[in-house]
């Protein structure tokens, strides 16, 4: 089976006054149909650089060079208009800071319906009720009100919820969420990734789920990749990962996880033997 | 710091020239061919010529000689008014920012009215009051332009008060007035010589612009812009005559401008590396 | 929203008050008594104390200072700036009121010019940062900013009227006159707003919103057009505003250079002959441009931002 988004030796380098910094360094990883693959590391690993470098997000000071293949098609070197078509297309894509992601001075329902209209040609009618539809699937209250609000007047776990209508609003092969928990409180985390978690079993959707938080991805991942200054320093399913991992780092990073953990533990019980 | 200066291959050349072009202003004497005052009317609208290098005016005067005195008042003035806005602008910021209380509040609603008027018409305002003369162009300058530095100075002065390093000289007991001078002074130096080589640029236009209407400097004496004025009246018959104090004029402020920004640089490493 | 509009007037009031206050000073501060600056205006051969008298009275200047200021102020509301002091037969509202039009107008296509050429030039050079167009745009905004007023006016005179013999050198009357000297008054300004939209666009390129709107894969040219340039125009607006006070002042070189019959000639010929309540109330009128649109833009930039518009 072809995977749907297959990364192979990617290089990102940065020229900045005749200086070339290597910020990605050959990253390899492949994700198939119905699978979720975790991609974890700190910020600055190069995570969201080698999926933004695929998806032709980077401006023209990085240098891409490798191969990252979308169902089979090679996507360096594709023109900025093919690969725009796969945005918000056949490739949704969620992004950390829903406050700040919304253009401000339009309405939600004017930013869903001008990405539908970069990808269809469907009447006023057909987008309002998809719009509302959309809005609908992602459990949003009053929908029709919301349409008409400014970006200001929702909240970072409705607006995140938004966003991850419209990259799903148009059936994606793949979805990539980058950091989709780190602005958001604890409890709409939850249910954000509650919402992924359906997203995939519904639709048979390949997920990409890039994060620093190794609980968030243990709940979602399939199979995680760990990437650490541009490189792949570990790989494998989540109890690989706790209890094999090979990398020194992937082994810090489990451990101050489970250190967490562990005075978490200690903090629950002692409030119990408080209580008892 | 030095280092970085001599790294900066604009900073080194931009202040090489404003040098050089100050020095030929101080040796004007010795470095004109000829009188800058001398008329020669028979030898009106000279071509350019190994004589006169730049020709003679409707005169009959050497302008290349009328340039390099014009040196004096044009570059002269412009520092005289930086000097000027400068110190006032300092004295009041630091005692506004240092002093705090009633002293600022008064300082800094004189200094929101002064930003809240058009400088441009000031100058005139100011000059249209106090008279013509050259006195009166430098006082209107340093007037309209003083009210920036207090601001900016203020601010720098608050920022640094706080900062741990001087919060510490109070404590281990340095009296006030030293760690004033020791501390604050330098820290805002960086801030202030790049605001001020900008601004050198901006006064020699505003002079010069003063000048060229009739209120700066007068005819006979040798000012770029008293010579772009005296230059228009013969537009008609002798155009190139505009050609060389205009062309002095725009090297000179670009030169301060470029100045500023380098100097930018050298000071501020923050900003490099961005 | 109505209760922003408010509080934003009766700000402008105290600051109204502050600049017709610094105006009333000027005049009062000055070393020589304007009654004497007056009689020697209007060339009286001798002056005698008597006559300094009179013409204090005359004046109002034997009142008290403060009541000078408030006797001043009630009469420049009512439209009444005081006498001229070169022909005291007429007002110095009648003289700004004569020399005004040619000033805004003027002023007024200055404005379009920079408009109409500021914002597509600086769309543009943010749009190809440090490409070709962006590199010599900033090299001829770099020199530009250099150049004094007078002397692009001066070199566009030759060029154009004598040389070319286009346009007229100078004067005023048809639309041929208002060409040079509002190219010359626009130029300063237009390298400032290229600058300002350019490095507005360029902020804006980075914010989060933009690359959502790659990532939802929409067109470049609505990118650009829909969202960077109406965000940063909504930035400029203030500063868009306030640039027609400022041409209305600035064009006090450029009239004189182009012998232009509006308030800049007014005002410099006043000078040549102290005539102080022309200036005063220049000053003043300026002042008051000012503050007024500043306030005008304020509220617009404020209503046209759905993030600081509360709904009513």
């Amino acid at each position: 089976m072809i995977p749907v988004l297959e990364l192979h030796d990617l290089c990102v380098t940065l020229r900045q006054h005749r200086r070339a910094i290597e910020l990605v360094k050959g990253v390899s990883f492949s994700v198939h149909a119905g699978e979720c693959l975790g991609v974890l590391g700190e910020s600055g690993s190069g995570k969201s650089m080698s999926i933004k470098a695929a998806m032709g997000l980077l401006n023209k000071s990085f240098l891409v060079s490798g191969s990252a293949r979308f169902q089979g098609e090679e996507l360096l070197g594709k023109s900025a208009e093919e690969l725009r078509r796969l945005r918000g297309g056949k490739v949704g894509i969620v992004l950390q800071n829903p406050m700040t992601c919304f253009d401000p001075l339009y309405r939600i329902g004017q930013q869903i319906s001008e990405t539908f209209l970069a990808h269809n040609s469907w009447s006023a009618d057909e987008i309002r009720n998809r719009s509302l539809a959309l809005l609908e699937k992602m459990q949003i209250r009053n929908p029709e009100e919301v349409l008409e609000k400014y970006p200001h007047q929702l909240s970072g776990g409705m607006l995140q919820r938004i966003m991850i209508g419209i990259a799903t609003s148009m059936e994606p092969a793949l979805l990539v969420a980058d950091e989709p928990t780190t602005a958001i409180d604890a409890i709409t985390q939850f249910e954000i990734l509650d919402e992924l978690i359906r997203i995939k079993r519904d639709a048979n959707t390949a997920m990409i789920f890039i994060s620093h938080d190794l609980d968030a991805i243990s709940r979602v991942a399939d199979r995680i990749v760990v990437l650490n200054q541009g490189q792949v320093v570990d790989q494998g399913d989540f109890d690989h990962i706790l209890h094999h991992a090979s990398d020194p780092y992937t082994k810090l990073l489990v451990e101050k996880r489970a250190d967490v953990m562990r005075r978490y533990c200690q903090v629950l019980q002692g409030k119990e033997r408080n209580y008892a | 710091m030095r280092e970085r200066f001599f790294h900066n291959r604009t900073a080194v050349v931009t202040v090489l020239f404003v040098l050089i072009i100050a020095m030929i202003g101080i040796l004007a004497p010795v470095l004109a061919p000829h009188d800058p005052y001398e008329t020669d009317i028979l030898n009106k609208f000279a071509e350019y010529s190994l004589e006169y290098p730049l020709g003679t005016d409707h005169l009959g005067r050497c302008v290349l000689s009328r340039l390099i005195y014009g040196i004096r008042p044009t570059l002269g003035l412009a520092l005289l008014t930086m000097l000027g806005t400068i110190g006032l602008g300092a004295l009041l910021g630091i005692m506004a920012g240092y002093f705090r209380g009633v002293v600022e509040e008064v300082i800094m609603r004189v200094v929101d009215v002064m930003l809240s008027f058009p400088s441009q018409i000031m100058v005139f305002a100011v000059v249209g009051l106090l008279g013509i003369s050259v006195q009166n162009v430098i006082i209107a300058n340093v007037f309209i332009k003083w009210a920036w530095y207090a601001r900016m100075i203020r601010t720098g002065v608050m920022q640094y008060r706080d900062r741990n390093f001087v919060q510490f000289s109070r404590c281990v007991g340095m009296p006030e007035r030293f760690i004033l001078f020791r501390h604050l002074l330098p820290s805002i130096t960086s801030d202030l010589a790049v605001l001020a080589s900008l601004d050198v640029g901006w006064a020699i236009i505003n002079i010069s612009t003063l000048s060229f209407l009739g209120l700066g400097v007068q005819a006979p004496t040798p000012e770029w812009g008293a010579m772009l004025n005296e230059a228009k009246e013969v537009l008609t018959s002798n155009p190139i005559q505009m050609i060389a104090p205009g062309v002095a004029i725009v090297l000179l402020v670009c030169c301060f401008n470029l100045m500023g920004d380098a100097l930018r640089d050298v000071l501020d490493p923050k900003e490099v590396e961005k | 929203m109505k209760r922003y509009v408010i509080r934003r007037l009766l700000l402008a009031i105290p600051l109204l008050l502050a600049i017709s206050f610094v105006c009333f000073v000027f005049i009062n501060i000055i070393p020589s008594n304007p009654a004497e600056v007056a009689l020697r205006v209007q060339q009286m051969p001798v002056i005698t104390e008597e006559a300094i008298a009179e013409m204090e009275v005359m004046l109002g200047l034997n009142k008290p200072f403060i009541v000078r200021y408030f006797d001043w102020v009630l009469g420049c509301l009512h439209g009444d700036f005081g006498i001229n002091y070169v022909n005291p037969a007429r007002t110095v509202a009648g003289e700004l009121a004569r020399c005004l039009p040619a000033t805004l107008q003027l002023a007024a296509v200055s404005f379009v010019i920079v408009l109409v050429l500021s914002v597509p030039i600086g769309f543009l050079c943010a749009v190809y940062k440090d490409g070709w167009f962006d590199k010599i745009m900033r090299a001829i905004i770099f020199i530009s900013t250099a150049m004094p007023a007078y002397w692009v006016g001066l070199l566009l005179m030759w060029g154009i009227s004598v040389k070319l013999d286009l346009l007229p050198t100078n004067g005023s009357g048809t639309w041929q006159h208002l060409i040079l000297p509002s190219f010359t008054v626009a130029l300063s300004y237009i390298s400032t707003y290229i600058r300002l939209i350019r490095n507005n666009m360029l902020e804006n390129m980075n914010q989060d919103y933009v690359l959502y709107a790659n990532v939802r894969g929409l067109p470049q040219k609505s990118i650009m057009v829909k969202h960077i340039l109406k965000n940063s125009m909504h930035t400029c607006i203030v500063a868009m505003g306030m640039s027609i006070p400022q041409m209305i002042a600035g064009t006090i070189v450029v009239e004189n250079v182009f012998s232009w019959p509006g308030l800049g000639t007014l005002c410099i010929s006043s000078i040549f002959n102290r005539d102080l309540p022309v200036i005063q109330t220049y000053v003043l009128l300026i002042g008051v441009l000012f503050v007024v649109f500043n306030l005008v833009f304020d509220v617009l930039q404020t209503v046209s931002d759905p993030r600081l518009r509360k709904e009513d």
